[in-house]
């Protein structure tokens, strides 16, 4: 969906950065940690001290080769170059990156609408350190100093570039959670936005609607959550249609995402990837991965979530979007398991997504299942299955036993009938209201019954029998 | 001998190398640096058709290292090195512009 107005529709590209689950930083033994007290874990290779040589930590390798695996890429001989760049974050003054020869180049990645995102490359590179701007606000352009910490320098990174094809930021956001749940499954990273472990820049640009010409493109930086990425995006998107209403166009820079203020402000200008003078790293050999490598690679792959999605969706009988959840939760194949014994699978899906949002603790698949075929025999009333379920997720048990033991046991429709029509009696302006179809009064009805059987009665049955009264 | 590079060239490479170029010493670099990419050029006159692209002169692939955590350097040493050191980072004049 579109948030522009007419006649314009959003081009965008997404780079992730993904900071790999490593123990140790992409060319030297120091630790790859998180949140350790600052310039704690640097040594002379990532201080960029003279004398000091980068080695290739296998590990950082094998995540990113499986990345690249998992989101269909080619995986080729790769070669480490250095971006040069004058930057404190960079103590080094120049990133080891991929450049001309990357490790993964053209997969694609398919969203659980079956939208497929092209991916142009997935390189390896290392991260940098983190600079805190001192005065000023903690505005870049007004401080007064910069401090500079270094333990993040050097940290394996893989860095995730899609094709130009994301339409919207509904899309955007879409990808983005599809890559972390593919690398939460592969094990690759972990994948917190807030901690910083994945980064998502965005490249947005507008034009008239069916053009295919692409037009001045802003980065947007700083995003640190989904929200924030479908925010900043929307915002980009209508800055530039408002600069070419007004005759004017966008100059293509790196712009800051402020959540607080809901806007973008501008960074620098880009530069050239010309001006970085990308050369190849003589300290570095290339990489050259063996067919046996990759063939084990691709045998260690975890069933990723698409896949599962799928076989969940074709089991369970609903579309891929509606197994989202039980995916996300871990769920899936629990629900598979219990629609494989016997469990009717919308019922099925249904529990996991609304009512086993904590996990299914000690209750069986198959235990579930006879649970969801009582419900659909109409044993038992929704509040009731509800409340078994809940007792098989904390101690276990079958679930007929649990309703006898709650002392649940089906209401006759006689019963019910009989109940219906007394309310009938006593409320004849309420019902005549509902018979003329003002299904306000419905609830009323319901709830009354509901009362009197102390929730023994089935809603849906309840439903159904005042429907047809009013028919009748 | 062809202009094998431009004042202008030399002045944006300055810029990028943050280095500040006086006049007559453009003039100067720019002639050095036509003198060293002819002498470069040399290399274009081979015939290199059949020879593979390499990144490097070794044949070497593949030197890892397993993933192992091995001791950092002392914070104190490592700050001592710095000109300015605050809060236990790096001090350094403010930088406009990213991080990359």
């Amino acid at each position: 969906m579109s948030e522009l107005s007419d006649g314009w529709e959003m081009v965008i590209g997404l780079e992730v950065h993904v900071e790999l689950a490593t123990k140790s930083k992409l060319f030297c033994g120091c630790s790859n940690s998180f949140g350790d007290q600052p310039n704690t874990n640097v040594c002379p290779t990532c201080l960029g001290l003279p004398g000091s040589l980068p080695v290739v930590n296998a590990q950082a390798v094998q995540y990113a080769m499986t990345l690249g695996r998992a989101i269909g890429c080619t995986v080729s001989p790769s070669v480490f170059a250095r971006k040069n760049y004058f930057y404190p974050d960079m103590p080094k003054d120049y990133q080891t990156t991929q450049y001309d020869q990357p490790t993964n180049e053209d997969g694609s990645l398919e969203l659980p609408d079956g939208t497929v995102i092209g991916i142009e490359r997935a390189h390896i590179e290392e991260d940098t350190g983190k600079s805190t701007h001192l005065g000023g606000g903690g505005r870049i352009h007004d401080a007064t100093a910069t401090l500079v910490d270094y333990n993040r320098a050097g940290v394996p990174l893989v860095e995730v570039v899609t094709r130009p094809e994301l339409t919207s930021a509904d899309e955007a956001r879409a990808y983005v959670a599809e890559l972390r749940d593919i690398l939460i499954a592969t094990g690759v990273s972990d994948a917190r936005m807030e901690e910083g472990s994945m980064r998502v820049d965005a490249n947005v640009s507008v034009r008239p609607t069916g053009d295919a010409e692409l037009r001045t493109r802003c980065e947007i930086k700083n995003i640190n959550s989904l929200r924030s990425l479908g925010r900043a995006i929307n915002y980009e998107a209508r800055r530039h249609v408002a600069l070419y209403e007004a005759g004017e166009a966008p100059s293509q820079e790196t712009r800051h995402w402020d959540e607080d203020g809901g806007r973008s402000t501008s960074g620098r200008s880009k530069e050239d990837a010309d001006d970085y003078r990308y050369f190849a790293c003589p300290d570095l050999p290339p990489l050259a991965p063996t067919p046996a490598e990759l063939a084990a690679i691709d045998e260690a792959m975890p069933v990723l979530p698409g896949r599962r999605r799928s076989a969940l969706a074709s089991a369970a009988g609903v579309s891929m979007a509606e197994t989202s959840l039980a995916v996300e939760r871990g769920l899936d194949t629990f629900a598979l398991d219990a629609i494989a014994a016997g469990g009717q699978g919308i019922s099925v899906m249904k529990h996991v997504d609304q009512n086993l949002a904590d996990g299914v603790g000690v209750m069986t698949a198959e235990s579930f299942a006879a649970l969801v075929a009582l419900e659909a025999d109409g044993a038992l009333s929704a509040t009731q299955v509800k409340t078994v379920l809940y007792e098989m997720v904390a101690s276990g048990g079958q679930p007929a036993d649990i309703a006898a033991s709650m002392g649940f046991e089906a209401m006759d429709n006689s019963e019910l009938e009989s109940l219906l029509d007394q309310l009938i009696a006593d409320n004849p302006d309420e019902w005549a209201r509902f018979a003329e179809g003002d299904s306000k009064v419905q609830g009323f009805f319901v709830g009354q019954i509901m009362k009197a059987t102390q929730g023994k009665a089935d809603g849906k049955i309840v439903n159904q029998l005042m429907s047809a009264k009013a028919k009748a | 001998m062809t202009k094998r590079i431009t004042a202008d060239e030399v002045t944006h490479v300055a810029t990028l190398a943050r280095l500040r170029v006086a006049d007559d010493e453009l003039v100067m670099f720019t002639e050095q640096l036509a003198a060293v990419l002819e002498t470069a050029s040399a290399l274009e006159a081979l015939d290199l058709d059949g020879v593979e692209p390499m990144a490097q002169p070794y044949a070497l692939t593949n030197v890892l290292r397993e993933d192992v955590v091995t001791p950092s350097l002392d914070p104190t040493e490592v700050l001592a090195m710095a000109p300015a050191a605050e809060d236990g980072r790096f001090r350094v004049p403010p930088a406009l512009g990213d991080a990359q």
